[in-house]
């Protein structure tokens, strides 16, 4: 019976970690930039979403819509705003970009939470259910919300796969992630390629964001955590493999739960952190890493 | 340059007396607020001394702060040991810390030794709360000892540790070193063709790091008289030492600690701002990484090179 309990609760938050990981993937595969603010773009699209469907009556499906859109703008900001500048400036060497990228990064979400806190306070939000009422899977009594947001995520992903496999535009990005030079030899202008890179992580970071706020809630002192999560589970992954990110993504949410229903709850984070440490000193490139 | 470096030995003489003389004429609320900001200087130089020069971004420097911290804490408040035993203890602790967490990391590149140092951090503050009954958990611990009740004398103890940390990490900057170092951080595999063993001299730089920072915690604690992870063990402490240091110019020793101050000053007088403070506080480091990457200082002295 537990044991059932375990699978179902863990498949929807494993779910979503997988939605908010691999668009950090896919950027870290596509321009090669670990993007620290990514906690904050999940927190600005779950805050704009809940003020637009409740403050401002939209629902929760307008709402919805609104919070993602909130996230792709925000991810357009960090990367017109933050990674491009330092990726072009001349003052800084190329092989210190990394690290420029990643202060950066970091200090740009800190200005997101620092700002959002002014705006909606540090309390968390609760978007209202997508859809209500509780459904019984195996003999376990799970909100229906939660199945759907499994589903949701799942679709999402589908689509991605689709759009990156399927599309010419698509198949453009996989090949700038593997070869840079060869895609612009082609007749690819790289600086779209990542325009749509970025386009789609906002629009998953936003989808997660609001779906985490409609099933755990979703506070402006949560950015961090959330980026520590989605950069661990990307490591954890490989850096820049989108399924290695969903195994990833998995391990480290039934890791979870496992642990707050067998151990204790105050112990969820531990077990997936010390497996992080062991698999990065193991297997530095992850489950499925390139490099 | 002799001449640029005397100059700048007498600045730094004619800064550190003013600074010296300050508990004479500046109200008591302004020297404890320098005083915290003298120990979170010595942080950011240590920590600079990894990324600067061993180029190794350490996401984690409380880690060794927190270890430093704790191991003072605990001891003067279980065992009763004086201050001085427990700041070595602390100093220890961090160095054999800071050896434990380094020697596998230091085979990770960039990113991921920068992941493993934050899940460092991470592991220690758990630990913390799940250790409540010696730590004390989230409220954090009293320690009974103190190293003075007097503002003043607490204000010069801090400067003095200031000035002898920078003297030494400087020091060591601009020694043989601190160059092999800083040739390991810009391009390892050339220095290691120059025979140079990079490994060995990145988790040297980590002990000495490790070493200031644990003291530096230590010293804090007595100085604050608790201990608690909000003040040394937080990850947001420790993008307050990345931000310092950056903001004063990386490797510069020097910078670093001039960028503290200049923060915790920032941060206090920032403080009618209410929550819109860290926001500000955070756009003005990253205006600086944009428009001056070399940070303040290594602007200005840039600036004087070229005159």
């Amino acid at each position: 019976m537990r044991a059932i309990q375990i699978l179902v609760d863990g498949f929807a938050i494993s779910s979503l970690y997988g939605l908010a990981a691999v668009g950090f993937t896919l950027i870290f595969g596509v321009s090669g930039v670990l993007n620290l603010a990514h906690g904050g773009i999940m927190v600005v699209a779950a805050l704009v979403g809940w003020l637009a469907a409740g403050e401002l009556g939209l629902g929760t499906y307008g709402g919805t819509l609104v919070g993602v859109l909130a996230g792709l703008a925000t991810a357009y900001a960090t990367y017109l705003v933050v990674v491009r500048p330092i990726q072009r400036s001349r003052a800084i060497r190329p092989e210190e970009t990394e690290i420029f990228v990643l202060t950066g990064t970091l200090l740009w979400g800190i200005m997101i939470q620092g700002g959002m806190a002014y705006l909606f306070t540090d309390n968390p939000v609760t978007i209202r259910p997508l859809i209500s009422g509780v459904v019984s899977v195996f003999g376990v009594r799970t909100p229906a919300n939660e199945i759907l947001i499994a589903v949701l995520a799942w679709a999402v992903i589908g689509l991605l796969w689709l759009l990156v496999n399927r599309t010419r535009t698509g198949k453009a990005l996989l090949g700038a992630s593997m070869n840079p030079r060869g895609v612009t030899l082609l007749g690819y202008e790289l600086t779209q390629l990542y325009l749509v890179a970025w386009s789609i992580y906002g629009v998953l970071a936003g989808i997660a964001g609001v779906l985490l706020a409609s099933f755990l809630g979703v506070s402006t002192t949560n950015a961090g955590q959330l980026t520590a999560s989605a950069f661990s589970i990307v490591v954890l992954g490989g850096l820049g493999s989108v399924s290695g990110s969903l195994i990833a993504a998995y391990v480290v949410g039934y890791l979870e739960t496992a642990t707050a229903y067998l151990i204790a709850p105050t112990l969820r984070p531990i077990p997936s952190l010390i497996l992080l440490v062991l698999v990065v000193y193991v297997r530095p490139q992850g489950f499925l890493g390139r490099r | 340059m002799a001449f640029l470096r005397s100059r700048l030995f007498w600045i730094a003489a004619a800064v550190v007396v003013v600074a010296a003389l300050l508990p004479f004429w500046v109200s008591i609320y302004l020297l404890s607020v320098l005083t915290a900001a003298y120990y979170f200087g010595v942080f950011a130089m240590a920590w600079d001394l990894l990324f600067g020069f061993a180029g190794e971004v350490n996401f984690g420097p409380t880690f060794l702060i927190g270890l430093g911290a704790y191991t003072a804490a605990i001891l003067n408040s279980t065992v009763g040991l004086p201050i001085p035993l427990c700041v070595i203890a602390a100093a220890l602790a961090a160095v054999v810390g800071g050896i434990l967490l380094a020697v596998p990391a230091l085979r990770l590149r960039g990113p991921y030794f920068g992941l493993v140092t934050l899940v460092a951090v991470l592991l220690l503050q758990n630990f913390v709360v799940i250790f409540a009954s010696i730590t004390g958990g989230e409220i954090g611990m009293t320690v009974p000892d103190v190293l003075s009740i007097d503002a003043g004398v607490n204000y010069w103890y801090a400067l003095a540790f200031l000035v002898v940390c920078a003297a030494l990490l400087f020091g060591l900057s601009r020694s043989a070193v601190g160059l092999i170092l800083q040739a390991s951080g810009q391009d390892a595999v050339e220095a290691a063709a120059l025979g140079f063993n990079v490994t060995k001299h990145k988790i040297a730089a980590f002990c000495v790091s490790a070493l200031f920072s644990g003291t530096a915690g230590a010293m804090l604690i007595f100085y604050m008289g608790t201990a608690s992870v909000d003040t040394v063990v937080d990850i947001a402490i420790g993008v307050q030492i990345i931000i310092a240091a950056v903001l004063g110019g990386r490797r510069t020793i020097i910078g670093a600690a001039l960028g503290a101050v200049f923060l915790i000053l920032a941060n206090e007088f920032l403080r009618p701002l209410g929550q819109l403070n860290t926001f500000v506080v955070a756009a003005i480091a990253l205006a600086v990484i944009l428009f001056f990457p070399e940070g303040l200082l290594g602007y200005a002295l840039h600036r004087g090179e070229r005159e």
